[in-house]
């Protein structure tokens, strides 16, 4: 910022680099707290998002009208802009953090419960009949035999979602929830260059570091599906 | 209170309807945007998805792009660009570089993954009529990888409307400014406001996704080649005619 210019060295907070350690020494506290925040709303976003696609894509795979009503209104949600989304549910919740929350988790359902629908669909028929042939329980044979062979496909929907979702809390900004976007949008205000680059590289970092944890997940969940 | 007649009578306000943060200046502004981004990544992303995939190579370069295109954030990009020396700053060309960018990952993917899906014996068949590398291309490949390529360039349309929807944040114009206006405002939150803009975007881009599904449709050549050999009627419909070019 200018007001630096009139006083101490020339360094590069004072000069507005792109890159500068400086910024990143006297601001990592303000700076953590904003990964710490924007890392709280994508996890609980994509938790929750997961946890109701589930009911949601068996229940769209077991019973016909439930699914053309689940996909139908996965599109429509899907393709309904995120900061709108955002807007439309202030009425119940006001301008909080739920309502971030709220938003993400409904952009994340759509794209966890189609995921999850390709992989019920995907099982194999002749498995399903062996596994009918031992005698096992429809409820039985969606834990040990439908959910499991889904759950490559699952677990790719859910890294799509959560790197989606890094990048989409950003516009949480806009009602002062939005992690490293309301740190972008205060350096832009500011003409803050290092601010900007710094919160920018981090949102990109934390996307990377969430899809690398989840693919790591994706391989311990799924051993037999190593080799290939 | 009542929210839905607060945000019936917000769009009933003649103010909310004129002037230049009036619904229809914002609006044009909106789709001025998203026509510009989406025409220039369509030139972009198609040619190059064509080329890739029609030699086989650089699949992996496809899928790179649109993963890291999913990680970068909308805002992030328009940011920067706003703080760079001109001639970028916040003019038009600032948005029309961050809304290019987030246009080009869908369809590049999408053209590529649907040139490789053509089945390798229509191929080989034009090869063995004895079709140029460019005749295989545009007769065979092009119009086989249509419903793909075409449904590439639906999610990219949605995906920039919705990006100028975000725009506003970084002080650009579209419909967006609805909701900062509405954020922003001297008297507190508007929240009728806040409905009825975020209505508005709501609206308008599950509307264009429907348009670009029928558009993708009628690029279909062998879904229509179906509907005409079934029924005579569905060839009245004018959307019949408009894919044809690819085929002649």
């Amino acid at each position: 910022m200018i007001v630096h210019a009139a006083s101490g060295p020339q360094n590069c907070l004072v000069v507005n680099d792109w890159v500068c350690p400086l910024y990143l020494q006297t601001r990592a506290e303000p700076l953590l707290a904003a990964v710490r925040e924007h890392l709280y709303l994508t996890v609980v976003s994509v938790v929750l998002g997961a946890v109701l696609a589930l009911p949601l894509a068996v229940l769209a795979h077991r019973v016909r009208r439930a699914r053309a009503l689940t996909l139908g209104v996965t599109t429509v949600l899907y393709t309904v802009p995120s900061i709108a989304l955002f807007f439309l549910v202030v009425p119940m919740l006001g301008l909080s953090a739920a309502t971030v929350i709220t938003g993400l988790t409904l952009y994340t359902l759509t794209i966890l419960v189609r995921n999850l629908l390709v992989g019920l669909d995907g099982v194999d028929a002749e498995v399903l009949d062996a596994a009918r042939g031992m005698g096992l329980s429809p409820g039985r044979m969606l834990w040990r035999v439908e959910l499991p062979l889904a759950l490559p496909a699952a677990m790719a929907g859910l890294r799509v979602a959560a790197v989606s979702t890094v990048a989409l809390t950003t516009v949480g900004a806009i009602i002062g929830y939005g992690g490293l976007g309301t740190v972008l949008v205060r350096g832009l205000s500011a003409n803050f260059h290092a601010e900007v680059l710094t919160a920018a590289v981090l949102c990109v970092l934390l996307a990377l570091v969430l899809d690398v944890v989840l693919l790591l997940a994706q391989r311990a969940v799924t051993p037999w599906r190593r080799t290939a | 209170m009542n929210v839905v007649a607060e945000v019936a009578a917000w769009f009933a306000d003649p103010a909310n309807w004129s002037g230049s943060a009036g619904i229809p200046v914002l609006l044009v502004q909106h789709l001025g945007y998203t026509a510009a981004a989406l025409g220039l990544a369509v030139a972009l992303a198609v040619p190059l998805g064509l080329v890739l995939g029609h030699t086989g190579r650089g699949g992996f370069l496809a899928i790179q792009v649109s993963n890291i295109g999913r990680a970068v954030p909308t805002l992030a990009v328009l940011t920067i660009l706003v703080l760079m020396p001109p001639p970028f700053q916040r003019s038009t060309l600032s948005a029309l570089v961050a809304f290019t960018l987030f246009a080009i990952p869908p369809i590049l993917t999408n053209t590529y993954v649907g040139m490789r899906e053509v089945d390798r014996g229509a191929v080989d068949a034009a090869r063995g009529m004895g079709m140029s590398g460019l005749q295989v291309l545009r007769r065979v490949e092009l119009p086989l990888a249509a419903p793909l390529l075409m449904n590439g360039v639906r999610q990219a349309a949605v995906q920039v409307f919705a990006t100028v929807s975000i725009a506003a944040i970084a002080a650009f114009g579209g419909l967006g400014r609805i909701l900062t206006a509405a954020v922003g405002g001297v008297g507190g939150t508007d929240v009728a406001q806040l409905i009825a803009g975020a209505l508005v975007i709501a609206v308008l881009a599950v509307a264009i996704d429907a348009l670009l599904a029928l558009a993708a449709r009628a690029a279909d050549p062998v879904a229509r080649a179906r509907r005409e050999r079934s029924s005579s009627r569905v060839v009245e419909l004018p959307v019949d005619h408009a894919g044809q070019g690819g085929l002649a």
